[in-house]
C-alpha cells in the first residue's frame, strides 16, 4: 500500500446504507452483513424502509436504508450512530446526518448532487462544497463516471451499469473495514448465474470501488473488526419475524401437530405469514384470509380440529381479532397471536416502531378475559419466545398473545442453529378415547386445563360455544353463582400458569441505586447502555421482562433490593402503570419514548446517571 | 370398520338438550330433517361437526349430539374453514341466518364460496332478526315495517342466490321449512357435494315475521307458486301439473301445457350441473307473483375444493424440497461457523 496507512482496531463499528428504494441498499447491506458474519464478527442489522413502496426518487420520504452493527465485542443494538454512511444522493445525506458520529466517514456519489436531486433533497446550496460536512470525512468519488468507464467494454446497457454503483460503494467499505470479497464475488456467481456480463460488471465494480478507496488519499485509516467471542457453533442469521414463523412451527412439530395460520397481510407483520406459506415442505396449512377476523377465526377452527392454530398481525389488526379472541378464552381453546407491534394509534405509523399494544394485548377484550401476554426481546430469541407462546397455548388450552415490534421483526442478528431435541417437549393435554361420562370442561385440579378431544374422536362429541357454560357439565348456564364462579375459574387458570415462567433475572448489580426495567424489544439498548453505566462505576442493574401475564413470581423480590426504579418504555407508560397496579409499594420513574424510533443508548445513559446522581 | 357399524339413525343425532326454539318456529321441522338426512350420508357420527354464529338457527349444534361449536356473530364460515383444512375429512355443517350469514357474515361467505371450501351452508331465511326481537334483515324486502324500519325498509334486499352464483357458486339449492321431505333431500345432496354447498330454507318466524314466506308456502296455493326442480326433469307445476317454464327469447316465460299447441316435451329440461349459471341464475331469481318460486337442488356443478387443493399442493412442493426437518429449515440459509 502506497500511502502512510494506519490501522485501527475497533470493538464495534456501526455502518448506514442508504439511498433511493431501486438504489439496491438492503442487498448491499445484506451482503456485507454476511460477509462480517462469516468472519466471525457478532452482529444486529435493521433494514430502514419507506412506507411508500416507490416513492419518488430522489425525496427524503423515497429513502431506504440499511443499518449493521458488527463487533468484536457483543453486539445488542443495529448501532444509534454510525462510523460509516453510505449516502447515494443528496437526500439520503439529508436523512442521515444527524445520525453519523463525529468524524465519521461519510461516502457520496458526487455525480448525483447536481442542481436538481440537490433541490429535490431541500438544499439550497451544495453540501459537498460548502462547511457542512467539515469534521467528517468526506469521500465523494463521481461513482456514476465511474461505473461508466469501468464498464466501457463490458457491454451492458447503461441503466444496468447505473444499477451497479452501490457495488463501488460496497467495494470501498470492504477495503475501509479490510473485508473480503470472496463472499459477495460467489454471490454475485450464483445469484446471476444465468447473466454472465452482470457477473462480471458487478465483480469488476466491487474491485474498482476496493481499488478506488486504496488509492484514495483521502482514507488515511483501516478499520479492524477482529471476530467476537460469542458461543461456539453453527449461526445462521435471522430476523425477529423469521425466528416467529420458526419457532411457532418448532413447537408444532415438537408437540406432533399440524400448525395451521390462519392470517391477513399487514406491515410490519407480514412476513411471518410469508415465511410460513413457503414451508409447505414441512406441512404448514397457510389460509390467507379475507380480513383479520377471518384469519383469526379459521386459526380457531383449526385448532379445534387438532391442529395448532397461529395467526401474526400488528395493533389494528389484533384490534379486529379482539372479539374472537374472547370466544378462544371462552371455549378454552390453543391459540397463539404474534402481534409485531408498530406506531399507532388508527394506521399511525405502519412501517415504525412501538410498543404500545401493551393494554391492548392485557385488556383489549370485553368481559373479564385474561390471557397469557409475552414479549420477545431480541429479533433471533422471537424464536425461543415463539415456541414458550404455543407451549403455554397447547399445555394449558388458552389463547396466547406474544408480542414483538416492528423494530425485532425487522432486525437481524446471528441466532446459534439448534437441533429439535434441544426444545422441550410439549404435552397438550389430548384425549384420544372415550371414557364414560367424559366431560369436556372436567379440568385437571392442578393447573384447571380442560381436556382436549378433537373431531373425529369416537364417543366424544361434545358441544363449545361463547355463552357462559355451566362449571361442570359445560352446558349453556346463566345461573348467577356459576358465572362468579366461572370468570373467578378462568382467572385463576390464567394465574396458575406462573408456574411455568422462569424467574426475573438481573443483569449487572444485583442490589443497588437504580434498576432499570424494560420488557420486550427495548433489551438491546437497555442492555448496552447499562453495561456502560456500569463501567463508570454506577450501581445499577437492568431486568428485562418477557413474561408480562402472568409476572414471574420474585418481582417484588427483585424492585426490593434498589433505591430506584425507572420503567424504560416506547409508550406512555404502560408497562409502568401495569406495574403500579401489580406492585403498589413500589415507586416507579419512567422513561418514555414514543417518536417511532428505538431509545439511543446515550440518552438512556444520560438519563440514568441524572437519576442515580439526583438527590 | 364403518359398514359393520349398525347404521346411524335421527335418535342418535339428538343431544340431551332441552329444545328452546318458540313452539311453532319453523327451525323445529329443519332440525327434524337434518336428523333424517345426515344418516343417509354413510358418514360416521363422530366426522360431523356442526358450528354456527349467533341468532334463533345457530343454537342449533347444542340439539345435535355431534362435535360443534356456537361461535360468535357471523364467523361459522371463518371458523369452520380452518377445521375443514385441517381434516378435510370431516363432514363440517354451518347453521346461520339470514342477519348471520348475509349481514355480518356477508364477507366470509362470499369467500368461503369463492374459495369452494367444503362446508355445507344451510341458512334460514326468515327476513328478520328474531333473537333480538325484530329488527329488519338484509334479506328483508323492500318497505317491511320492523321495530328498526316502524316507517319502512329503503332498502334492496339480498337474494342469497345471487350472491352464491356471483361468488362462482357451485351448489344452491332453496327448501321450504313446512316441506320436510324435500328438505331432507336437498340436505343429502347438499351433504354428498364436494366444495362449497349453501341451501336457503324459506323459515318462518312465527314471532316476529308471521307468514312472510306465506303466499309461497300455504297448502291453499303452494302447488301454484312452487316450482320443485329436479335434475334431468321438466319443469313443470301447478295443481293439475299442467304449467311449465320455457325459454322465450332471453327470458323464462310460464306456459299452460295443452293450450296454443304447447307439449310437454317443448318444457325446459333442469339441468342442475350446468357450469354455465345462466339459466340456474333465471330460475332462482323467479318470484311470486310473476313467477313460481324454485325449489329444490337448482345448481350442482363439481370443481376442485379449497381443502384438497392445500392438501395436493402440500404433497407436491415435499416431494420436490430439500427441506424435509426442522433441522433442513435451520441450515437452509447462509451458515457461519464459530469455532
Amino acid at each position: 500500500m502506497s500511502k502512510n496507512l494506519q490501522v485501527i482496531e475497533s470493538e464495534r463499528i456501526a455502518i448506514r446504507f442508504s439511498g433511493d428504494s431501486g438504489d439496491g441498499m438492503q442487498l448491499i447491506g445484506t451482503l456485507f452483513s454476511d460477509t462480517a458474519a462469516l468472519f466471525g464478527n457478532d452482529l444486529s442489522t435493521f433494514p430502514d424502509y419507506p412506507s411508500e413502496v416507490r416513492a419518488p426518487a430522489g425525496t427524503i420520504g423515497g429513502i431506504s436504508g440499511f443499518n449493521a452493527n458488527i463487533g468484536h465485542a457483543l453486539v445488542n443494538t443495529p448501532g444509534d450512530y454510525a462510523d460509516i454512511l453510505v449516502a447515494m444522493n443528496p437526500a439520503a445525506l439529508k436523512a442521515n446526518l444527524m445520525w453519523v458520529k463525529p468524524g465519521a466517514i461519510i461516502i457520496v456519489d458526487r455525480d448525483n448532487f447536481d442542481e436538481k436531486s440537490l433541490e429535490k433533497a431541500g438544499y439550497t446550496e451544495n453540501p459537498l462544497n460548502n462547511n457542512d460536512l467539515n469534521g467528517f470525512t468526506l469521500v465523494d468519488p463521481p461513482i456514476a463516471s465511474l461505473v461508466r468507464e469501468t464498464l466501457k467494454e463490458v457491454g451492458l446497457d447503461t441503466k444496468s451499469i447505473l444499477r451497479t454503483r452501490n457495488m463501488f460503494t460496497l467495494g470501498m467499505v470492504y477495503w475501509i473495514l479490510d473485508q473480503s470479497l470472496e463472499y459477495t464475488d460467489n454471490f454475485f456467481k450464483e445469484k446471476f448465474k444465468k447473466n454472465p456480463l452482470v457477473v462480471e460488471a458487478n465483480t469488476r465494480v466491487l474491485q474498482a470501488g476496493y481499488y478506488y478507496a486504496e488509492t484514495t488519499e483521502v482514507l488515511t485509516n483501516v478499520y479492524k473488526v477482529p471476530p467476537a467471542e460469542i458461543q461456539k457453533g453453527r449461526y445462521t442469521k435471522l430476523n425477529g419475524n423469521k425466528a416467529s414463523a420458526w419457532g411457532l412451527l418448532a413447537a408444532a412439530k415438537r408437540a406432533n401437530l399440524d400448525l395451521f395460520i390462519g392470517s391477513y397481510p399487514i406491515t410490519p407483520a407480514t412476513q411471518v405469514l410469508e415465511e410460513l406459506s413457503a414451508r409447505k415442505d414441512l406441512g404448514v396449512k397457510s389460509f390467507q384470509a379475507e380480513d383479520e377476523i377471518a384469519a383469526v377465526c379459521a386459526s380457531i377452527g383449526a385448532s379445534f380440529a387438532g391442529a395448532l392454530g397461529v395467526c401474526n398481525t400488528s395493533g389494528p389488526g389484533l384490534a379486529l381479532k379482539s372479539e374472537a379472541l374472547g370466544l378462544a378464552v371462552m371455549i378454552e381453546i390453543p391459540l397463539v397471536i404474534v402481534d409485531v407491534q408498530r406506531g399507532g394509534p388508527s394506521t399511525g405509523l405502519p412501517t415504525k416502531s412501538e410498543q404500545s399494544d401493551l393494554w391492548q394485548a392485557l385488556y383489549g377484550r370485553n368481559g373479564e378475559c385474561p390471557l397469557p401476554v409475552l414479549a420477545a426481546t431480541t429479533p433471533s430469541n422471537c424464536f425461543y419466545y415463539a415456541f414458550y407462546a404455543a407451549k403455554i397455548a397447547l399445555e394449558h388450552m388458552t389463547p396466547v398473545i406474544l408480542l414483538t415490534e416492528g423494530y425485532l421483526g425487522n432486525g437481524s442478528e446471528p441466532w446459534r442453529i439448534i437441533s429439535m431435541e434441544d426444545l422441550p417437549e410439549i404435552h397438550p393435554p389430548r384425549v384420544f378415547k372415550a371414557v364414560k361420562d367424559w366431560k369436556p370442561f372436567e379440568r385437571d385440579p392442578e393447573t384447571l386445563v380442560r381436556p382436549w378431544a378433537i373431531p373425529g374422536t369416537k364417543g366424544l362429541e361434545h358441544r363449545i360455544g361463547g355463552l357462559e357454560k355451566d362449571a361442570i357439565t359445560g352446558s349453556v348456564s346463566h345461573d348467577p353463582l356459576n358465572h362468579q364462579k366461572m370468570v373467578e375459574m378462568r382467572e385463576e387458570k390464567i394465574n396458575r400458569i406462573v408456574k411455568d415462567v422462569p424467574d426475573l433475572e438481573v443483569f449487572g448489580e444485583q442490589t443497588g441505586d437504580l434498576l432499570v426495567v424494560g420488557w420486550g424489544g427495548t433489551y438491546g439498548h437497555l442492555l448496552t447502555a447499562v453495561r456502560e453505566v456500569l463501567q463508570e462505576k454506577f450501581k445499577i442493574g437492568l431486568a428485562q421482562f418477557s413474561y408480562i401475564r402472568p409476572l414471574p413470581k420474585n418481582v417484588a423480590d427483585v424492585f426490593g433490593k434498589f433505591k430506584k426504579i425507572i420503567v424504560c418504555e416506547n409508550n406512555l407508560g404502560q408497562f409502568a402503570n401495569y406495574l403500579r397496579f401489580n406492585y403498589q409499594d413500589f415507586r416507579y420513574l419512567q422513561f418514555n419514548k414514543i417518536q417511532g424510533l428505538p431509545f439511543t443508548v446515550e440518552e438512556l445513559k444520560e438519563k440514568f446517571i441524572n437519576v442515580i446522581e439526583e438527590k | 370398520m364403518a359398514e359393520n357399524q349398525a347404521k346411524l339413525t335421527a335418535q342418535d343425532l339428538k343431544s340431551d338438550q332441552q329444545i328452546r326454539w318458540c313452539a311453532g318456529c319453523g327451525n323445529h321441522a329443519i332440525l327434524a330433517a337434518v336428523q333424517k338426512a345426515l344418516p343417509e350420508l354413510g358418514i360416521k357420527k363422530e366426522d360431523f361437526v356442526f358450528i354456527s354464529g349467533i341468532g334463533c338457527s345457530s343454537r342449533f349444534p347444542y340439539y345435535m349430539d355431534t362435535y360443534g361449536i356456537h361461535s360468535i356473530h357471523g364467523r361459522a364460515a371463518a371458523i369452520s374453514s380452518g377445521t375443514k383444512v385441517t381434516n378435510p375429512n370431516l363432514s363440517v355443517w354451518i347453521m346461520t341466518g339470514d342477519g348471520d350469514s348475509l349481514a355480518i357474515g356477508g364477507n366470509h361467505f362470499i369467500h368461503t364460496i369463492r374459495r369452494n371450501m367444503g362446508l355445507n351452508i344451510i341458512i334460514f331465511n326468515n327476513e328478520i332478526y328474531g333473537l333480538t326481537k325484530g329488527q329488519y334483515s338484509p334479506t328483508s324486502k323492500k318497505g317491511a315495517h320492523t321495530y328498526t324500519s316502524p316507517y319502512g325498509t329503503v332498502e334492496s334486499p339480498f337474494h342469497p342466490a345471487e350472491l352464491v352464483i356471483g361468488s362462482q357458486g357451485k351448489f344452491f339449492a332453496r327448501s321450504v321449512d313446512n316441506n320436510v321431505k324435500l328438505t331432507t333431500e336437498i340436505l343429502i345432496q347438499a351433504g354428498k357435494h364436494d366444495g362449497t354447498s349453501v341451501v336457503e330454507i324459506l323459515q318462518n318466524c312465527v314471532i316476529y315475521n308471521d307468514k312472510t314466506h306465506a303466499e309461497i308456502t300455504d297448502k291453499e296455493f303452494k302447488d301454484d307458486r312452487q316450482l320443485i326442480l329436479k335434475h334431468g326433469e321438466p319443469m313443470i307445476f301447478g295443481k293439475n301439473r299442467d304449467k311449465g317454464i320455457i325459454l322465450d327469447g332471453v327470458k323464462l316465460k310460464i306456459v299452460n301445457i295443452g293450450q296454443n299447441g304447447v307439449k310437454e316435451e317443448d318444457i325446459l329440461v333442469h339441468r342442475s350441473n350446468e357450469n354455465n349459471p345462466g339459466i340456474h341464475m333465471m330460475l332462482a331469481n323467479m318470484r311470486h307473483p310473476n313467477y313460481p318460486v324454485a325449489l329444490g337442488v337448482i345448481r350442482n356443478v363439481q370443481a376442485p375444493t379449497y381443502e384438497t387443493s392445500v392438501a395436493e399442493q402440500i404433497k407436491k412442493v415435499q416431494a420436490k424440497s430439500n427441506i424435509k426437518t426442522m433441522e433442513d429449515l435451520f441450515n437452509s440459509g447462509t451458515t457461519f461457523e464459530i469455532k
